[in-house]
C-alpha cells in the first residue's frame, strides 16, 4: 500500500508544519538530517534559538562554501556560523541542557513510533555498525519531544504502530507526530488525530497506520503552501 | 612549575600498552591531530604502545587522526556514541572483521560519565537509555515516579587534547565547538596532554576566560596552526 507523492506533504512541508509550533523564545534541538530542515521555516517575529549537542547555542546557517570554519559545525558536522549572542560549552554542560529540562522542544525523526509515545530511531537491527549519538539523550528532558516523518516506509509499511518492533531510543517519549499525512498527539497512550490532509479520507488514513487513530474533538485540515 | 613540552613526540612518549586514552574531539573539530600522530609514529617505529582503549565520541573518519591509529592496528577497544562518519571504513572493517571491540554509550551518557570520573562520583542515575538494549544489565531505580539507568564513571590514564591558547601552568582556552568533550577529558585522565595553538605567559589569559584550570593538565606542548581533520580529507591524505 503506497501513497502516491500528490497526495502527501514534502519533507519541506512537514518541517514548516513543525516550525509553526514552536514559540516566540523557545529553546530548540533540531536532529541531524531532515529535522534541521524545520529551521529554515521559522515564523517571521519569533526569536528561537537552536541549541547543538556538540556545543553551541544560537548558531546560525551555512556560511557560504570556501568560507567554512571547521571548529564550528553541528550536531551534524556541518559548517555553521554564529550570531550576536551565540555560546560555547562543554558536552557536560551540554547535556545538562538536553537532560535537565532546559530545552522547550526536540524535533527528530523516526524509523517508527508507537501509541505509548515509545521512539525507535537509532538501529535498524543487529547488522552493521551500531551508533547511537545524543538520540537518547534528547528523548529525555526537552519539554516537548516531537517527531517529523513520512507517514509510510519506503514500502508502504505503517510507521505510527501499537508497538515498535525496532530497538527502541526511548520510552513513552514522543509528544507529537508531524507526518506527510496528518498531525498526531500521543495522549493517554494513545494516537490522538488533530490534522489531516483534506484530500485523505479518515478511513484511507487509518488504513495506513498501524494503530488505531482516536478522534477525540474536531480535526482541522492539514494546510501546508507550496514550498 | 613549567609544563611544557617542546614536540608532540615527547609529550606522548611515556603512553605504553593497554594504557585507556581519552581523545578529545567531535568529529574532526577539537581533534589533536599532531599528538596523534606523534602517537601513530612510535607504535609504527616501536610496536608501542598497542592494544590501547580509546574513549572518543566517534570512529575516526578517512585515513588520518583516529582512523590512521585505528588502521595501523594500535586500538584494541574504541568507547565511542557515534562510530559513524562520511568515510568510516578504517573502523567499520575492523570492528565486521573482530578485529576491535566496541562499548557503544549515548552521547550526554559519555560526556557524564566522564564528568563523573573526573568529579570522583564513582556513577550516577541517568534516564538515559532506560528501557532501551543500552540499558540491558545495568541497574535502575525509580526517583521521584521516574525510572533512571545507573552508570558508571569513566577514567583514563591519558587525555590527548587539542586547546587553543595555553600558559606553562596549563590553563587553557579553547576555539569555539572544539571545546567539546576537552574540558572534562582534562579531568578525568592521570595525565592529559594538551596541544596548543599557542603557549602565552601566565596572566595573560584573563583568569575570568580560563576554561580549563591547569590543576587539570599535566603537559602542554605549542602546535603552531595545528593540522584540521575536517580539511586534511578534503585533501585525501592518509597517515602515516
Amino acid at each position: 500500500m503506497t501513497v502516491s507523492d500528490d497526495t502527501k506533504l514534502s519533507n519541506a512541508q512537514i518541517a514548516w508544519r513543525a516550525a509553526q509550533d514552536i514559540a516566540d523564545g523557545a529553546y530548540v534541538n533540531l536532529g541531524i538530517g531532515f529535522p534541521e530542515m524545520v529551521a529554515r521555516y521559522q515564523p517571521a517575529g519569533r526569536e528561537v534559538i537552536y541549541h547543538t549537542e556538540n556545543g553551541i547555542l544560537d548558531f546560525g546557517q551555512e556560511p557560504p562554501a570556501g568560507e567554512e570554519d571547521w571548529d564550528l559545525i553541528n550536531a551534524g558536522k556541518k559548517a555553521v556560523t554564529l550570531k550576536p549572542g551565540s555560546a560555547f560549552f562543554h558536552h557536560a554542560d551540554s547535556f545538562a541542557m538536553v537532560r535537565g529540562g532546559h530545552l522547550d522542544v526536540a524535533i527528530l525523526g523516526a524509523y517508527q513510533v508507537a501509541q505509548n509515545g515509545d521512539l525507535a530511531n537509532w538501529s535498524v537491527g543487529a547488522k552493521g555498525v551500531p551508533a547511537v549519538g545524543g538520540a537518547m539523550d534528547l528523548v529525555h528532558g526537552a519539554r516537548r519531544v516531537a517527531v517529523i516523518t513520512e507517514h509510510v516506509t519506503k514500502s508502504g509499511e505503517p510507521k505510527l504502530l501499537e508497538r515498535c518492533t525496532l530497538p527502541l531510543t526511548g520510552v513513552g517519549c514522543v509528544t507529537r507526530v508531524y507526518t506527510s499525512l496528518a498531525v498526531v498527539d500521543i495522549e493517554g497512550a494513545r494516537f490522538v488525530l488533530r490534522e489531516k490532509l483534506p484530500t485523505i479520507t479518515l478511513e484511507r488514513l487509518q488504513s495506513l497506520t498501524g494503530a488505531e487513530l482516536v478522534l477525540a474533538g474536531p480535526v482541522a485540515d492539514l494546510i501546508v503552501p507550496e514550498l | 612549575m613549567d609544563k611544557t613540552i617542546a614536540t608532540p613526540a615527547e609529550a606522548v612518549a611515556d603512553i605504553g600498552d593497554n594504557a585507556t586514552v581519552m581523545i578529545g574531539g567531535f568529529g574532526g573539530s577539537g581533534a589533536p591531530i599532531e599528538l596523534i600522530h606523534a602517537l601513530i609514529d612510535r607504535f609504527v617505529k616501536t610496536g608501542t604502545p598497542s592494544n590501547i582503549t580509546v574513549v572518543n565520541n566517534n570512529a575516526g573518519n578517512g585515513h588520518v587522526g583516529l582512523a590512521a591509529m585505528i588502521e595501523v592496528g594500535m586500538v584494541g577497544k574504541l568507547i565511542c556514541s557515534f562510530p559513524r562518519s562520511a568515510d568510516p571504513r578504517v573502523f567499520t572493517q575492523k570492528y565486521l572483521a573482530g578485529e576491535i571491540a566496541l562499548e557503544l554509550v549515548p552521547q550526554g551518557t559519555l560526556a557524564e560519565r566522564i564528568r563523573a570520573g573526573g568529579a570522583g562520583i564513582p556513577a550516577f542515575y541517568t534516564p538515559t537509555s532506560y528501557g532501551t538494549e543500552l540499558a540491558n544489565g545495568k541497574p535502575t531505580a525509580a526517583f521521584d515516579g521516574r525510572p533512571y539507568v545507573q552508570e558508571r564513571w569513566l577514567k583514563a590514564d591519558f587525555a590527548l587534547v587539542k586547546a587553543h591558547l595555553g600558559d606553562r601552568l596549563g590553563n587553557l582556552t579553547y576555539n569555539k565547538a572544539a571545546r567539546n568533550f576537552g574540558p572534562l577529558m582534562c579531568t578525568a585522565a592521570r595525565h592529559a596532554i594538551v596541544q596548543v595553538s599557542k603557549v602565552v605567559p601566565p596572566g595573560t589569559i584573563d583568569p575570568e576566560h580560563v576554561v580549563t584550570p591547569g590543576i587539570f593538565v599535566s603537559r602542554v606542548v605549542e602546535v603552531t596552526d595545528p593540522a584540521q581533520e575536517e580539511l586534511l580529507n578534503r585533501a585525501g591524505a592518509t597517515y602515516p
